[in-house]
């Protein structure tokens, strides 16, 4: 059967869908939805074609916008996404995971949300809340932000979560309990005998493996790593790369070894292409040797970054592979990454990107 | 007889970019309200949700959300009387 290949995109002014068939050739760009508001992650629901975008308006506050028609109308709601009075409210939500029928949030300042109706109402997961590291969590340069949610593929109750500058924290519980996962990840931040602490590490982004959800990636401010045992420890892989800074990592749709990964040339020299020549690398061992793939990507005076939520694959043989960057400009590759293409281009500044693929 | 609880019936001027968001809503509404918290509860009435847009979970209105009661600006629990116009702006804000 005939699919339709569907590019969400979340940008600093909007929703936008790219949209192609199988062959991924030609692309239909559609947008600005939302309003224009920010959205900071677009991410759909395989199983219910729902469409769900996550952000926040200088105005208007925060919010989940919804799509039941593939963009052509859309609804939004905040109703009970919303810390108890007095407290710091919610500015905007950061991330999305629809997973197991339910709809998770990650909101700024850190915390998790979910939704039992497909985002009209939200209930507080307030165990993070709770936790007793809480009242020393620190905000990393883009906020105190919940921007990973990894939900378990086969267990509703387990939870994997990214905050910036915390660390990576996992429920077993659906979000009641939490422990910190950060053993072996490095925080270059703290005086040298208090590099490996129990949380406080800046990760940018984490990828749990299709078929084998004890392996975990992992970007880091300071590093890139993995874990085979669901996060307890991680070993760095950064070793072969260009530098140990960047922001987002996907996973390939079958390959548990296969990673790519799009280094900066560092948090403190302008955060943008290693050389002025954009590149994504991409491991086939799991980390151990990496290789850059530069064919159709431009190699000269490149100083767009990427961020953390802004590069996806797509399930199909051979994969498809699509990054945007901060100068609005989106790349694909439909081999695994050893060609590419942009396919989009003069969009606002890109926050994320994800797939989502329907029947036609 | 005369309902004691009554409240006083406002006109308020809600900006274009709030409206947008709800269809059907209008721009310039009467609402029964004693306070802006009051007018803030009957637009969410009308249209569920509108209230968020406009107040945050302090409560306060919010930060880039400036609300004029005759011409004052006002907070949450500003008194309102019967007739009173009060304007809901856009602050400006944004890049």
């Amino acid at each position: 059967m005939s699919k339709r290949v569907l590019i969400l995109v979340g940008t600093k002014k909007g929703a936008f869908i790219l949209e192609s068939d199988t062959g991924r050739q030609s692309w239909q760009l559609r947008g600005p939805f939302c309003d224009a508001w920010p959205m900071n992650h677009v991410k759909g629901d395989p199983i219910s074609g729902t469409i769900y975008a996550g952000g926040g308006n200088e105005w208007f506050g925060p919010a989940v916008w919804k799509s039941t028609d593939f963009g052509k109308t859309w609804s939004h709601s905040s109703e009970g996404l919303a810390y108890a009075e007095g407290e710091d409210p919610v500015n905007t939500v950061w991330s999305l995971s629809p997973m197991h029928g339910r709809l998770y949030a990650g909101v700024e300042p850190a915390g998790l949300f979910r939704s039992d109706d497909e985002g009209v109402n939200w209930q507080h997961l307030d165990g993070l809340q709770k936790h007793p590291t809480r009242p020393e969590w620190q905000p990393g340069g883009a906020g105190l932000i919940l921007h990973s949610i990894i939900n378990h593929p086969d267990d509703e109750r387990q939870i994997w979560i990214g905050m910036s500058a915390v660390g990576v924290f996992y429920s077993s519980d659906g979000g009641t309990n939490w422990e910190p996962r950060n053993r072996g990840t490095r925080q270059d931040y703290a005086p040298e005998d208090q590099r490996y602490p129990e949380f406080g590490q800046c990760v940018h982004s984490i990828a749990l493996v299709p078929g084998n959800p004890d392996r975990l990636y992992q970007q880091n401010h300071c590093g890139m790593y993995r874990s085979d045992d669901g996060g307890r420890s991680w070993g760095s892989i950064e070793s072969g790369l260009p530098s140990s800074f960047g922001f987002p990592c996907a996973v390939h749709p079958r390959d548990p070894d296969t990673l790519y990964l799009v280094p900066l040339n560092g948090d403190s020299v302008g955060r943008y292409m290693p050389g002025g020549k954009a590149a994504v690398w991409r491991t086939r061992d799991g980390g151990q040797s990496w290789a850059a793939l530069r064919n159709g990507l431009p190699q000269q005076n490149v100083y767009f970054g990427v961020l953390r939520q802004a590069m996806a694959t797509d399930p199909f043989d051979p994969c498809g592979i699509y990054f945007g960057s901060n100068s609005g400009t989106i790349f694909a590759s439909v081999d695994e990454g050893d060609s590419w293409k942009p396919i989009a281009e003069h969009l606002p500044v890109i926050s994320s990107i994800e797939t989502m693929i329907v029947d036609a | 007889m005369l309902d004691q609880t009554a409240k006083p019936s406002v006109t308020v001027y809600l900006p274009d970019p709030l409206v947008r968001l709800f269809p059907g809503a209008e721009r310039r509404v009467e609402v029964p309200a004693s306070t802006v918290g009051d007018i803030f509860n009957e637009l969410n009435l009308r249209w569920p949700g509108m209230r968020d847009r406009l107040a945050d979970s302090r409560p306060r209105i919010r930060r880039h959300i400036n609300v004029f009661v005759n011409g004052e600006r006002a907070t949450l629990t500003t008194r309102l009387v019967a007739g009173g116009e009060v304007y809901v702006l856009t602050a400006m804000s944004g890049g």
